[in-house]
């Protein structure tokens, strides 16, 4: 069972590491998803074999027995973090589709200014993005900003 | 020594958060809120300091479960020392928010931002338990991401989410390494980690360390793990850029200080090769960060470059993992959060006088603004390191210290750097404070001001420069104050003794 666990575990964190290195928000986010779900598994697999819940009804059994509760709740703390995180990544993907009809995550324009320096010595003409890829959308009419 | 005091810097910014949320759009008292809450918590940062050094480790046990059981609170002189300069820093901080026009007073949820901001940040320095470090982080990290895209501006937006996912990565790596120590020795509460990490295998402690390292490098922006840092730092408000730049990164390098010395000292189980490593890591983080200070053209984005550069300095002198190192880097600490914060509230003064912070697009304000002029000089001087300013004291007794353990090389890169940045000030010195403007500032520049700026803004600057003054008039008694801490860093026992008291097997 835990080497089912702890296989399950690798392939979030393998499919979340991709899904990180990808240039859309949406697809980070579930990047994000997936490799929190793998860390949180880690997390309650760390807690030992499975046993009965650790909830005494009156009589006191033989600790082994019992399922290790600090893991569980570690791991519930982290699901609400990354709820809370995630719902505020979507949020910021939203709003980044508001203003350039796009979630890409952009280069950092003064590091372009920086890079481009020791080409052009003259005014700074309108930077160039550089990535064909700039939107799945066409700006429409009535749109464009 | 038991005592409940240490509850209040974790429960009083919590409960004024909630206080700024019900008072809601009253402004005014909003404001009251959060100078009362950060002012107490001032007082009993001081106060804390005081009883640490008197009477050694102070411990409060949440729910009064004694550790390991419960999560323990535990404060050290280090832990003290950094949890009042950062409340000092908080304040006045907080005041310069007040007296610019801008998203503290077009945003209600400022306040309650800040204050969990701060609640985040005093609870990592006195937390004893490294699942509570990582909620502490959390908390500290959300409330940031919220600050850093407050407005939505498009530049703030792209800016926001490198930072929310570099941040996110940085931890779930955290949950993962919490959950292979449990995995490995039962428990989070640090000292007893300490102990029992002790038992197991050198490879495998040896890749807990790494795995720590590289989660709070991240935080701290170390080589070569800083490039999300003066991406975007620059683009948050100036007040919260100031903020992030004096204590966010710091608080990473209060956790890797404290995670190396209390879990992973190098006498035990022979971790040689981890104090090598750091300063390797120490010297490619100043070089890196120092030469990329070079490139930019932007006041804002200079400085941030430079906070890298410096935290080499004080992971060097953690490298050296001898008291005089560690007493350095911990003076190297306090008076980074204070000068780089000042430089930041500086800029923020620039950039409303002139419009932007641009050094191409600024120029003469020497002449018309003298005061922001002459409040820049001294922190940036004390960044350089020049005598007699506290940035000097501070890289004297690192340097003495690497000599005194014949670290050469690693001497010779931090003299080297602090020439660069001297360099960089300079740099920044003839682009904004001499000569003329070579393009047009983006906004217009606001020029009615006799001191260059509101006096709430100007005054709270000024309050953090004499801060950073006071640091070398008393540099005696703060340095030993931090040689003390640096010998309760690395000898543990009394911290493990403090945590576990009698419950110790």
């Amino acid at each position: 069972m835990s080497l089912l666990l702890a296989v399950v575990a690798a392939v979030l964190f393998a499919a979340g590491t991709w899904l990180l290195l990808q240039r859309r928000l949406t697809r980070i986010v579930i990047g994000i998803g997936l490799l929190g779900h793998g860390a949180n598994l880690l997390l309650v697999t760390s807690g030992g074999r499975a046993g009965r819940s650790p909830v005494l009804d009156g009589t006191v059994g033989d600790p082994a027995q019992y399922s290790d509760p600090l893991p569980q709740a570690l791991a519930l703390t982290a699901i609400v973090i990354t709820f809370g995180v995630t719902a505020f990544l979507l949020a910021l993907g939203y709003r980044s589709w508001q203003i350039n009809r796009d979630d890409k995550v952009e280069d950092d324009i003064e590091d372009r200014l920086v890079s481009r320096r020791h080409r052009t010595d003259g005014p700074e003409g309108p930077i160039d993005d550089g990535d064909p890829d700039t939107s799945e959308f066409e700006v429409g009419e009535g749109q464009a900003s | 020594m038991n005592t409940p005091l240490l509850a209040v810097p974790v429960a009083a910014p919590i409960l004024g958060a909630a206080i700024t949320v019900l008072v809601g759009v009253r402004r005014e008292l909003q404001r009251v809120v959060t100078v009362a809450v950060l002012s107490v918590m001032v007082v009993v940062a001081a106060l804390l300091l005081a009883r640490v050094d008197e009477h050694g480790h102070l411990v409060a046990r949440a729910g009064g479960w004694t550790a390991p059981l419960g999560i323990t609170l535990v404060v050290d002189r280090f832990a003290a020392i950094m949890l009042l300069v950062s409340t000092i820093v908080l304040l006045i901080v907080a005041v310069y928010a007040m007296g610019q026009a801008g998203e503290e007073r077009e945003r209600v949820s400022f306040h309650p931002l800040y204050l969990v901001l701060a609640a985040g940040v005093s609870t990592s320095f006195v937390t004893g338990d490294l699942f509570n470090l990582f909620v502490a982080f959390e908390m500290m990290l959300a409330a940031s991401y919220v600050l850093i895209t407050l407005g939505g501006r498009p530049d703030q937006v792209r800016a926001g989410m490198t930072y929310v996912v570099i941040s996110l990565v940085a931890s779930t790596l955290f949950i993962t390494t919490l959950a292979l120590l449990y995995a490995a020795t039962g428990t989070v509460n640090m000292a007893d980690l300490a102990i029992r990490l002790g038992e197991v295998d050198p490879a495998l402690r040896h890749g807990f360390s790494v795995m720590l390292l590289i989660v709070f490098g991240i935080k701290a922006g170390l080589f070569p793990l800083f490039f999300w840092l003066p991406d975007s730092y620059p683009t948050a408000p100036g007040p919260v850029t100031a903020i992030f730049a004096g204590l966010l990164t710091k608080v990473g390098v209060y956790a890797i200080v404290r995670t190396q010395t209390l879990m992973f000292p190098p006498g035990r189980g022979g971790a040689d090769w981890g104090d090598d490593l750091l300063l390797w890591v120490a010297g490619a983080t100043m070089v890196v960060g120092v030469i990329g200070a070079i490139a930019q053209d932007d006041m804002k984005r200079i400085l941030a470059f430079h906070i890298i550069s410096q935290i080499g300095y004080m992971i060097m002198g953690l490298g050296l993992f001898t008291v005089a190192g560690v007493a350095a880097a911990v003076f190297y600490v306090i008076h980074h959060i204070v000068v780089k914060t000042a430089l930041f509230l500086v800029a923020g003064l620039v950039d409303r006088r002139a419009g932007t912070a641009r050094l191409s697009s600024v120029g003469g304000l020497v002449r018309t603004a003298p005061v922001i002029a002459a409040l820049f000089a001294v922190p940036a001087l004390s960044l350089a390191g020049l005598p007699p300013f506290s940035g000097f004291l501070a890289k004297f007794s690192l340097t003495d210290a690497g000599l005194a353990s014949s670290s050469h090389a690693i001497v010779a890169v931090g003299l080297a750097v602090g020439l660069f940045t001297l360099f960089s000030m300079t740099k920044i010195w003839t682009g904004v404070f001499w000569g003329d403007p070579d393009t047009a500032p983006e906004r217009a520049p606001q020029t009615g001001d006799r001191f260059g700026g509101p006096l709430p803004m100007v005054l709270a600057t000024l309050c953090l420069v004499v801060v950073s003054v006071g640091f070398s008039l008393w540099a005696g008694p703060i340095h030993e104050l931090s040689q003390r801490a640096a010998v309760d860093l690395l000898d543990s026992t009394g911290y493990i003794e403090a945590v576990l008291g009698g419950a110790a097997p």
